[in-house]
Order: structure tokens, then C-alpha cells, then sequence
């Protein structure tokens, strides 16, 4: 059978829906091994003994490694510093912790010894409970962000309208279909192989660089296919660390894939969070204050923080906002960032705290907004590169129907439900970094482009053939673009919606280099500025041209002007009157993100945002019991991500309006902001419908009942 | 590796043998509740006896009495056409079940034998009575939002997960069950137990019984019925509160009823008081507000599921309000 993309296809699309794609646990190497992690089953103390005789004894089994045996990682012998070096100590710091690894030939044999090893501990006292913790938060000296006032602090306590609410996150995990691992294979002259689950291969290559301190250019990092991040593949975690010490002692590459279970604890989290806002406006709805106070989970062995309050700064017009940060680090496993990353958090507390303000200011909660738009971005003081944001309001709520929205709440019934509108905005940081790019122009009319980016599912490869399309002339069958290898030409970790601006500018730059040769070889060889580049090679009689080229990070202009992507989300809920289901009846996410150079890859971030918000609003929830450390919902059927049946249509309009200074393409990302503030919709809608303000996600049906 | 044998058979009799002769031997249909429960460690049998392969497929109808085979799957019961006919509540508890994949391999003998999904069950390193009898109830006092209200013991406050056997309690189904020594039937209420001072158990399957069919007297119920579950998300999870609700309806008068409820105990929950309360009763909001209530007597929260003891009553008139309606 034979397939055939159009313009607007996935590159890698086929190879997707066929199989042949390979994701890093298909790879089959000579004589592979299987490890399985040992994991702590007490929350803290420390290891006193593990018995590993009869594992050892059990068959297929190659090794076992802990702190007692490993093999050295030089970059681990310095005592103290995070992260967590795995089999550098006896302490445990989480419940789940890996503490020891099992090798053996097969996987299953694997799974049976590592149920073998027997560790003894002496157990500390520990503590888990994030709300718990942050009574006492202020005597403690916490750390966090630098607070931020600008004018006077608290400034909502004195407004002729305030309002003042606590807002709650629980812990949610990415949770990826694909389980987390790696196959580590550790050959002669240690030279590193590894297929990795990995955001950024050169960071990975850096980070094995420097636990074992041997040259990056000994370690190769493969992968070209990620089955979901979510931002649990930004790094470099122990297991993987594991799995390369055991290939290193065993002369063996080693696969290691963790179970589901395993991915509650040892890859990171959305951390929970507890946020105030203090919110103050005259009667006639103008913002006087905005005082946000955000609380984060972290971890007592390492540190993790992020955007939660940074929005607040300068998404609406006030003169005054003054800021807290706060982690409170618990004995659990170490955060990191998740789609939308805090930013996705604070706009949840935020944008229920501005609908609560309109409602009480009987105004329009889009009317509020409006007014209160900022001309120019009022923590910088300078203006926005692009932003379209009130023309969103209007594209957006047209589509949902906003017009039948009523302000009071409850107004719409339809027999047991009731209906409700709710919208949110969303903001991220339009970030662009430097990348380098390598661009083969051949004469038999293709191109390809080669760069150690990575595509976590956004469609990479499919946004860089575009924009080298567009710019080459050349049909997008006839490029190429090559990821997911170190030893490509460098480029930063896919994260922060950033890789789209980063690396298509290096495509850019590339591609305006090639042409430029090619027309040097054109007036050179007395041929016509505008020959097709195959007839200027062949005239010239080189089979290929190369450029590698790294963009800047910047237009000189940048650092006179707000780089930000918006969207903006309506909602239409239905509540049950008597069991408090809430469902998504329709959405409408408007994307203000500069052009779109990819509108079908564009729109599928934009409906996995929303699918991701349905879950951040109504389901997610990661249940720790704080009696054992231990979640107890860390399996697929009980940790709820949204089902197809909870998803509606989904309307996905996008300004397409070049930003003129982010990047040539005028594109800015919008990974994140496709869930930044979705949330917030929701909770909006539940109380338009309801008149019940549910401030504690998810939404699930006890809450709205019991509210 | 933990070695078990593996053992299938076509014939009843070999397959009751098999597991009366051996004390760690165990039945395996579909394989979608026993399997986890193996890979987590929570049960490690020694000898699977694959029952796939008996004749217990069938579905008929004998001197107006609905014959079920144990081996029928989740889905071909709810495709099946007597069913939508004769029994569409039980259709409807079916298809309110795990998922459309799930439903194709899970067998009605497996989906009455499946074991809670308490999180502590499941997970081996922490207390629970029902995998290890003596070290406690990790539930009372931790995480038990979606535990029971009704006929909790001291020791377990787990449900039963099933949607299936709720549909089927309201029936009045009975239970063939067979063993070396013969035949038996019990009623279908009969079949579960409450937790009690022995948790471990949860029915009245004896040590070396097959499940072989249900038999479901026809009835009248197959107008005006309902079975709402009410859940965590649309699809693909368990029931907070389900309630199986059928009504007959004349004149406005309600001449028969049956109700029963999901997700409030460790079996399904048949409301037979309620049931008589409501024969005779107009079929009004009222009646079914009055009902709700006294479905909740002896009902009692643990905390994270005191929000039931809202939820059940409103569930129980949302669904007899939409059983009525139905006609
Ligand atoms: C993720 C998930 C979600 C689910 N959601 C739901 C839900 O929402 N609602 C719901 O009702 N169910 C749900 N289920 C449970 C599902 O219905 C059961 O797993 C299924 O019905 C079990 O049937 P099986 O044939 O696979 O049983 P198996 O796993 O093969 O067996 C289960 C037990 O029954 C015993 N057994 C099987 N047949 C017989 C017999 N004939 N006689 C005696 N003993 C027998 C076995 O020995 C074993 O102990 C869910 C399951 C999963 C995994
Ligand atoms: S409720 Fe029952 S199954 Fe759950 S922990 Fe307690 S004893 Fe175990």
C-alpha cells in the first residue's frame, strides 16, 4: 500500500501510523540485557543492609547494583550537591526512591529478582502533607523567588471592591503513554551509546558527560522518536543514570523501562500548589492591586521552582502587584516543570480570581478584562512585540455563543444540568534560543536539514520543513529534516515552547545562506539570478552544497519589547443539579502565537492543550497517603486522564499574525499557553452554570455536590 | 520466576477436578482482574486453569427464564438481543462497565469474582485485611473516597467494583454454581458478602466451585428502568455511586420496583425496603425524594466518602426520575 502526505501532513506521520517508527525501546542490540529497579518502600531514612543473595542466585540474573557495588561515576566521588546521585548514598529521600538495579537476561527474570532483594532500613520521621506544611511555612525560612512589589504591597486590602481567595493544585504526573527508560549501552574506550526518552539530546549527552566525566564526544544520543513528554523528559533522571552504571560494569547494554507505577515517583510531577490572591478594583472596574502568593511542592534533596506567579506581573493594568514564591520542600520526589509549567498553575488561581472580581463587579468577565489590557507591559515598561489579545476576546466568543451567556449564575437549565460559559486566558513567554542547523542542498533537488533537536510529538520536523519549504521553493517531500541525534549540530531541549522560534530560525538562517549560494554560483557561472538551484549545481558540477549555520538568539530589537504568545479558552459546561458531573460541552481556544507555519501540527497542540486542561480541571490528581508516603491511585485506572467521551469538538481559531520582532518567521511558540488558563475556563463555567466557585482542582463531582 | 502451571480444558468435569485437587489452583477466564492481581503480587497461584474453552457461551431462553453461560463476555451479554429486550437495565449496567476493550475479554463468572480495587489491596507493602488478613485496614483513617457506606466492618470499608452484578441483584438472578460433587443454585444476593470479620472473602463461592450459568426469571421491568453511574470521568472508570432502578408503572401508580445500588458496599447493594416503599406509590418526585431517604438508613462515611451519603440519595432519584421518563 502506498501513502501520500499533502503539504499540511506530519513529515513522520506514515511511519507513525505504520509502526516504523522507533521509539527507544524498540531498539534491539546484540546480547541486550533487562534492569529492574529496586525501590525504597519506606518515605526517609536510610538503608542499612540489602540482601541481594537471592537475586543473585535467581536465574538469568547478571548483576545487582546499589551504593554498596556500583561502579564509579567520576563526577559523583565529590560528596554533597543535588541532584540526587543515585548509588552515591544510603539515604532515602522519597518513597519509591530506586535503590538498587537487577540485571538479568530477560526482563521478566529481571522483574522476578528485583522482588527478591531484601533491604533492611532505619526509618526517620517524614513528612508528605503539603497543606499541612504551609501553616508553619512562615516561620520557616523558605525558599522560592525574590518577592516583587511594584507600588504599594497588599493594595487590594484597601480597593473599593476586593477579592481575596485561596486556590488549590493538586499533584498531577505527565504520564506520557510511553513509560520512561533507556537502553545504555557502554562499549570499549568508553565510548556511550544510548536510545533515550529524551526532550534534549545534548543535554542528556551532557549530563552522562559529566556524571562519569568522559568527553561528550564519546557519548552518543539517539532519539528520534518520543512517545510524550510533557516536560518529564527534560532531564536526565537517576534511573537512566542506573541503567548506564550497569551497562559500564556489566560491558552489556542494559534496557531499563520503569513501570507505571514507577512514574508516579521517580520522574518528576506537576507539584501541588496553594496560592492566595488578593484582587482589588474600583467600582467601576478598574484593578487597583493584585497581590499573588503562590506556595509550591519540592522536594528536601532538591530544589524546583517555577513561573507560578508570573503572570500576575503583568497580564492585567495595575499599579499595583507585589508577588510571593514559596517552596516547601517535602519528602517526595522532585518536581518538574509539566506542559503549561507553573504558568498553567498561577492562570488557574488568577483567572478564577479575575472571573470572581467581575461577577462581583457585575460586569462581563471579557468587559473586565478589556478594561484592564495593559497597553505596554507594565512590569517592563515596554511595549509587547505583537499582541492581539482583545481581537481573540471577540473571534473567541463569537464562536462559543457568549452572547447567550448570562451573568448571573444558574440562569440556563436544561433539565438536570445546568449550562454555563466560562473563558480564561493563558500567557507564556514567546523564548527563543540559539541552534545551529545544517542545511545539504543536492543536486538531485532535495534537501536536508540536520539538527540535535528533538520532537516530543509537536510535529518538529513537520514545522522546520515548512518554513525551508516556503522559503527554498522546494515541495516538502523533497526535504528532509534530521533530529533527535547528538551528533547533529546542537540545539537546545525541547521545552518552553521555544524549539519552533529556536531552531526554524536556524532553518531560516540556513536556508537564506544556501540560496545566497546558489545565486553566487548562478552569477558566477553567468546563469540567471532565479535558476533553479539543481541547474546551478549541475552547471557548476557539484553533487551538493553545505551550509551550518547557528542563528543568534536574538533580534537586536528584541530587548526593547515584551516577547509573550496568548490564548484565550471558552468554555461551555453542564453541571448536574443532583450528582455534580461536570461536563465540557464545547470548546473554543483562540491562539495569539504570531504566524502559524503549521496550521494542522499548529491546531493539534491547541487540541492536546485542551485535552491536557479537561484533565487539569475536572480529573487529574495524583493521592498520596501521607500516613505511608505512598500515592495510592498510581495506575491508568485510577489516576484519571480525560477519555475520549470527555472531550467535545474543539474549536481552535488562531490570529496568524506575524510578530515582527520574535524571529523571521514571526512565529512564537504555543505548546504551553494551548493549556495555560484552560482550567480557569472551566472553573468559571462551573460556577456561571451553578454559582458555585469551586477553587480546589480538579473539579470531580463530590466537590461540586458538597459546595 | 514464579513458576505456575498453566492448564486448559474443554470439559467441565476435568476443569472441577483440577481445582478441587489443588489448594493454590485457580480458574482463569478473561484474565483482565486475575492477571493484575498476579503482576502486582497480590495473588500468586500455582496452577491456572484456563475455563475459556467450556461450553458456557451460551445465552437462551427456557421456560421464560434467561439463561446465561459464565463464560459469555461483557459485550456479547450487552449486544445480545434477548437482553436489549427482555433485560435492557442489565444491558445498561454492562455497557456502563471499564471499557470497550476490556468488555470483550471480561466474562460474567469474572467480572461477579473481581476483587475491589481498594489502592491498599493492590499495593503489597501496606496494611490491608482483605490481601492479608490481621494487618489492618489501610482505608479506615487514609484514602477512602471511594469506599462504602453501607455494612462496613471495622475491618474492610471496601466495594465491590462491579456495574454488572448491580444490574444483576435488581433481577433477582440466580447463581449455578458447580463442583465435583454437583450442581447448586443460589440467589444472586446471596452470592456476595459483606466484609464482616473475614474480609478475605469476598463471596460464598466454595473452595473447588465453577461458576457455570445465571438464570433470570423474565419480568415486566424492561419499560421503565435505569442504571446511572456516576463517575470520574465520562468513561473508563468506577462507579462513586450506580444505581440499577426499574419501575412498573400503571396509571402513574408504581405497581412493582426494583432498586439497587453500586459503589456503597462490599456487594451490590438490593434496596428491597425501598422497593416495597415505593409499590403503591405515585410515581412522583416526592415518592422518589422519600425513597432516596430511606435507602440511606445505616449508611455511614469514613471521611473521604461522606460526600456519598449525598450523592447516593440524589443518584437514586436522578435515576428512578429517568426511569419514569423513559416510556
Ligand atoms: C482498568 C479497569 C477498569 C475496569 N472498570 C470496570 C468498571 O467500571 N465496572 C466493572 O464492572 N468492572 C470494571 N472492571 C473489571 C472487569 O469487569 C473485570 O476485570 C472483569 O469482569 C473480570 O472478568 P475476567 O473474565 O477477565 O476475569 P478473570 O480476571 O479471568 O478472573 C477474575 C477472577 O474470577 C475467577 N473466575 C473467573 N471465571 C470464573 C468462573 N466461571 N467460576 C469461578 N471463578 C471464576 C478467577 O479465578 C479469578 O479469581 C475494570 C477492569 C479494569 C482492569
Ligand atoms: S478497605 Fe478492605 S481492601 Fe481496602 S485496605 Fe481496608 S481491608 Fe483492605
Amino acid at each position: 500500500m502506498e501513502f501520500f502526505i499533502d503539504e499540511n501532513d506530519r513529515v513522520d506521520g506514515i511511519e507513525k501510523v505504520t509502526g516504523k517508527a522507533k521509539y527507544f525501546a524498540e531498539y534491539q542490540l546484540p546480547g541486550l540485557t533487562y534492569g529492574v529497579l529496586v525501590t525504597s518502600t519506606i518515605t526517609k531514612g536510610k538503608i542499612i543492609a540489602i540482601d541481594t543473595k537471592a537475586a543473585k542466585n535467581a536465574p538469568g540474573v547478571l548483576d545487582v547494583l546499589s551504593h554498596l557495588n556500583k561502579p564509579s561515576a567520576a563526577g559523583y566521588e565529590q560528596a554533597g550537591g543535588s541532584p540526587m546521585k543515585i548509588f552515591y548514598t544510603d539515604q532515602v529521600f522519597f518513597n519509591g526512591q530506586p535503590i538498587a538495579i537487577v540485571v538479568a537476561d530477560t526482563f521478566e527474570r529481571a522483574t522476578y529478582a528485583a522482588s527478591l532483594v531484601k533491604v533492611s532500613y532505619e526509618k526517620t520521621a517524614f513528612n508528605t502533607d503539603f497543606e499541612a506544611s504551609i501553616k508553619d511555612a512562615a516561620v520557616k525560612k523558605l525558599q522560592g523567588a525574590p518577592p516583587y512589589v511594584r507600588g504599594i504591597a497588599d493594595a487590594y486590602k484597601t480597593a473599593e471592591v476586593k477579592v481575596e481567595q485561596t486556590y488549590k493544585m493538586p499533584v498531577e504526573t505527565h504520564n506520557p503513554m510511553e513509560l520512561h527508560g533507556i537502553i545504555a549501552d557502554w562499549g570499549v574506550n568508553d565510548k556511550v551509546t544510548v536510545y533515550a526518552k529524551t526532550q534534549g539530546v545534548k543535554s542528556t549527552q551532557n549530563t552522562i558527560a559529566n556524571v562519569f566525566k568522559i568527553p561528550a564526544e564519546n557519548i552518543q544520543v539517539n532519539s528520534q522518536f518520543v512517545g510524550g513528554g510533557f516536560g518529564m523528559a527534560l532531564r536526565t533522571w537517576p534511573l537512566e543514570i542506573a541503567a548506564i552504571m550497569a551497562s559500564k560494569q556489566l560491558k552489556k547494554p542494559v534496557k531499563l523501562i520503569i513501570t507505571r507505577d514507577q512514574m508516579f515517583t521517580m520522574v518528576g510531577n506537576r507539584p501541588a500548589a496553594y496560592q492566595k490572591i488578593g484582587l482589588g478594583a474600583t467600582k467601576d472596574g478598574k484593578i487597583t492591586g493584585i497581590t499573588h502568593t503562590a506556595f509550591g511542592q519540592s522536594a528536601t534533596y532538591e530544589n524546583f521552582t517555577e513561573g507560578v506567579v508570573n503572570m500576575s506581573k503583568f497580564m492585567y493594568d495595575s499599579e499595583n502587584v507585589n508577588t510571593n514564591y514559596y517552596v516547601i520542600p517535602l519528602d517526595m520526589g522532585v518536581p518538574i516543570w509539566m506542559r503549561g509549567p507553573g504558568e498553567a498553575t498561577g492562570a488557574f488561581a488568577l483567572e478564577s480570581a479575575i472571573d470572581e472580581m467581575a461577577f462581583a463587579l457585575d460586569m462581563d468577565p471579557l468587559d473586565f478584562r478589556a478594561k484592564n489590557d495593559p497597553e505596554q507591559d507594565p512590569s517592563q515598561k515596554r511595549p509587547f512585540s505583537s499582541k492581539y489579545i482583545k481581537e481573540a476576546y471577540k473571534l473567541g466568543a463569537a464562536k462559543i455563543g457568549w452572547n447567550n451567556r448570562k451573568n448571573k449564575p444558574g440562569s440556563i437549565v436544561e433539565g438536570s444540568w445546568q449550562i454555563g460559559y466560562g473563558v480564561s486566558v493563558g500567557v507564556f513567554n514567546a523564548g527563543r534560543g540559539r541552534a545551529s542547523v545544517k542545511g545539504i542542498l543536492k543536486a538531485d533537488g532535495t534537501l536536508v536539514l540536520q539538527s540535535a533537536t528533538s520532537d516530543i510529538g509537536p510535529g518538529t520536523g513537520t514545522g522546520m520543513t515548512l518554513i525551508a519549504s516556503k522559503l527554498m521553493n522546494i515541495p516538502v517531500y523533497k526535504i528532509v529534516f534530521e533530529l533527535g541525534d547528538s551528533s547533529l549540530p546542537p540545539a537546545p531541549s525541547q521545552g518552553g515552547s521555544a524549539t519552533l522560534s529556536t531552531v526554524g530560525s536556524a532553518v531560516n538562517d540556513v536556508c537564506v545562506a544556501l540560496k545566497s549560494t546558489i545565486a553566487e554560483l548562478a552569477a558566477n557561472s553567468n546563469m540567471d539570478a532565479t535558476s533553479n538551484f539543481v541547474d546551478v549545481l549541475k552547471k557548476n558540477n557539484l553533487p551538493m552544497i553545505e551550509k551550518t549555520i547557528q542563528s543568534s538568539q536574538n533580534n537586536p530589537e528584541a530587548k526593547n519589547y515584551s516577547m509573550y504568545s496568548f490564548s484565550i479558552h471558552f468554555v461551555q459546561v453542564k453541571v448536574h443539579q443532583l450528582t455534580g458531573v461536570v461536563k465540557v460541552n464545547k470548546i473554543v481556544s483562540v491562539g495569539d502565537s504570531g504566524k502559524i507555519v503549521s496550521p494542522k501540527t499548529a491546531r493539534s497542540q491547541m487540541v492536546g492543550g485542551a485535552v491536557g486542561g479537561i484533565g487539569m480541571a475536572l480529573t487529574e490528581e495524583a493521592i498520596l497517603d501521607n500516613r505511608y508516603g505512598r500515592y495510592v491511585n498510581n495506575n491508568f485506572a485510577d489516576y484519571h486522564v480525560p477519555v475520549n467521551a470527555d472531550v467535545p469538538d474543539i474549536d481552535v481559531i488562531f490570529i496568524d499574525k506575524p510578530d515582527p520582532i520574535v524571529n523571521p518567521m514571526g512565529a512564537k511558540g504555543m505548546g504551553e499557553i494551548a493549556l495555560i488558563g484552560f482550567a480557569g475556563a472551566v472553573a468559571n463555567a462551573v460556577f456561571n452554570a451553578t454559582g458555585k466557585r469551586i477553587r480546589s482542582l480538579p473539579i470531580t463531582p463530590d466537590k461540586v455536590l458538597e459546595a | 520466576m514464579i513458576n505456575f502451571q498453566f492448564v486448559r480444558t474443554s470439559v467441565i468435569k476435568t476443569a472441577l477436578g483440577l481445582v478441587s485437587k489443588d489448594s493454590k489452583a485457580t480458574f482463569i477466564a478473561g484474565g483482565t482482574n486475575l492477571v493484575d492481581l498476579m503482576k502486582r503480587g497480590v495473588t500468586a497461584p500455582e496452577k491456572l486453569i484456563d475455563i475459556n474453552h467450556l461450553p458456557l457461551k451460551q445465552i437462551e431462553l427456557k421456560n421464560n427464564v434467561l439463561h446465561i453461560g459464565a463464560l459469555v463476555s461483557n459485550s456479547a451479554l450487552a449486544e445480545n438481543q434477548l437482553v436489549k429486550e427482555k433485560f435492557p437495565l442489565l444491558m445498561l449496567a454492562l455497557k456502563a462497565g471499564a471499557s470497550a476493550q476490556l468488555r470483550n475479554v471480561a466474562t460474567v463468572g469474572g467480572n461477579m469474582m473481581q476483587r475491589t480495587r481498594c489502592g491498599y489491596f493492590y499495593d503489597t507493602t501496606m496494611p490491608c485485611n482483605k490481601r492479608q488478613p490481621g494487618s489492618g485496614c489501610g482505608a479506615i483513617g487514609g484514602y477512602n473516597r471511594m469506599h462504602a457506606i453501607f455494612g462496613t466492618s471495622e475491618f474492610c470499608i471496601a466495594v465491590h467494583p462491579s456495574d454488572m452484578c448491580v444490574g444483576l441483584v435488581a433481577l433477582d438472578a440466580q447463581v449455578v454454581l458447580a463442583s465435583i460433587k454437583g450442581e447448586r443454585k443460589i440467589n444472586f444476593i446471596d452470592f456476595h458478602r459483606l466484609a464482616g470479620t473475614t474480609p478475605e472473602k469476598d463471596n460464598n463461592l466454595q473452595k473447588g466451585e465453577l461458576i457455570v450459568r445465571l438464570e433470570i426469571p423474565i419480568n415486566n421491568l424492561n419499560k421503565n428502568f435505569h442504571y446511572l453511574k456516576v463517575r470520574d470521568r465520562t468513561s473508563y472508570a468506577f462507579a462513586l455511586v450506580s444505581v440499577a432502578a426499574a419501575l412498573e408503572i400503571n396509571n402513574n401508580t408504581i405497581s412493582n420496583a426494583r432498586l439497587a445500588m453500586g459503589g456503597v458496599a462490599h456487594k451490590p447493594w438490593r434496596l428491597q425496603l425501598v422497593e416495597e416503599f415505593l409499590k403503591g406509590k405515585p410515581a412522583t418526585t416526592a415518592t422518589f425524594e422519600e425513597a432516596a431517604k430511606l435507602a440511606m438508613n445505616g449508611a455511614k462515611g469514613f471521611g473521604e466518602n461522606d460526600f456519598k451519603l449525598k450523592l447516593a440519595p440524589n443518584t437514586i432519584i436522578e435515576a428512578l426520575t429517568l426511569a419514569k421518563a423513559k416510556a
